[in-house]
């Protein structure tokens, strides 16, 4: 049942995407009650993962083309191979 | 005698054709796109050396992208195995009587100002992306996939050939160090 701070913020941080199982979920919940450096980090996590979500919205599967140049070199490495 | 289902290579083209599609597949794993670039170029490399293997049960570009999904691994490895550097600072003590317990200067102290009402401004959203970073190679190729490409937890450990452990401790360090990160150059006033 008892779990170290290392251990609860290693489920803390597995919980922010969803995956913590029910078990880690309910050994969390005590360790927070009892620690106040990992609720203090269980809150944080919370403000960072929302941050983090925004960065997703804007970063995350971005459509990234190679330029004309870059291509042109591809090119000319992909002949002088054939 | 010839079946429709036999792909061909046409190597001429393969720039025209895919050189985007494998770029932009790298990209989101490699956020970095100079080594973007050479990881492209190494696979049309590659694959030209290994034409001959090339059975026509697959498309050009499946064929193409199982190629780079090597260069990718072994790109991985690399970074994963240069000890030293690719090390997060540690965050709990690791022996002793205090055993996973928080090393005082790691330990989270309070933030003073609202997040919330912050969340749409580009200073903060430069200031995550120098600390995502300055997170080793390794932490940060796996919490990008993870966090900000969102890829499933299975996914990422098929492509890397991790365990999911492995990568529950790596995403746990990075976020660890991002707060940290986060808290000295956003949160502290």
């Amino acid at each position: 049942m008892k779990l170290s701070c290392d251990e609860a913020t290693k489920i803390c941080d597995k919980n922010q995407y969803g995956e913590a199982s029910l078990w880690d979920k309910i050994r969390l919940s005590f360790h927070l009650f009892l620690c106040e450096k990992c609720g203090m980090y269980s809150k944080q996590n919370t403000v960072l993962t929302k941050c983090y979500n925004k960065q997703k919205d804007e970063e995350g599967r971005k459509e990234h083309c190679l330029s004309e140049a870059d291509k042109k070199h591809l090119e000319k490495e992909v002949k002088a191979r054939i | 005698m010839s079946s429709t289902n036999i792909h061909v290579l046409n190597p001429s083209k393969w720039v025209a054709l895919h050189a985007d599609y494998l770029y932009n597949y790298t990209i989101s794993r490699i956020n970095n796109q100079d080594l973007a670039k050479d990881i492209v170029q190494d696979t049309f490399v590659a694959a030209l050396k290994a034409k001959e293997n090339f059975q026509g049960k697959a498309s050009e570009r499946t064929w193409l992208i199982s190629i780079l999904k090597r260069k990718i691994i072994d790109h991985y490895r690399k970074i994963n195995s240069a000890k030293g550097k690719a090390e997060v600072k540690m965050n709990f003590y690791t022996d002793g009587d205090r055993e996973g317990e928080w090393i005082e200067e790691r330990v989270p102290s309070s933030w003073d100002n609202e997040i919330e009402k912050d969340i749409n401004n580009t200073e903060l959203k430069e200031a995550l992306e120098k600390c995502i970073g300055a997170l080793p190679e390794k932490y940060e190729m796996v919490f990008r996939m993870k966090t900000i490409q969102q890829f499933e937890t299975e996914e990422i450990c098929k492509e890397l050939e991790i365990t999911s452990s492995n990568l529950w401790v790596i995403i746990h360090r990075a976020r660890t160090q991002l707060r940290k990160c986060m808290e000295e150059s956003w949160f502290k006033n």
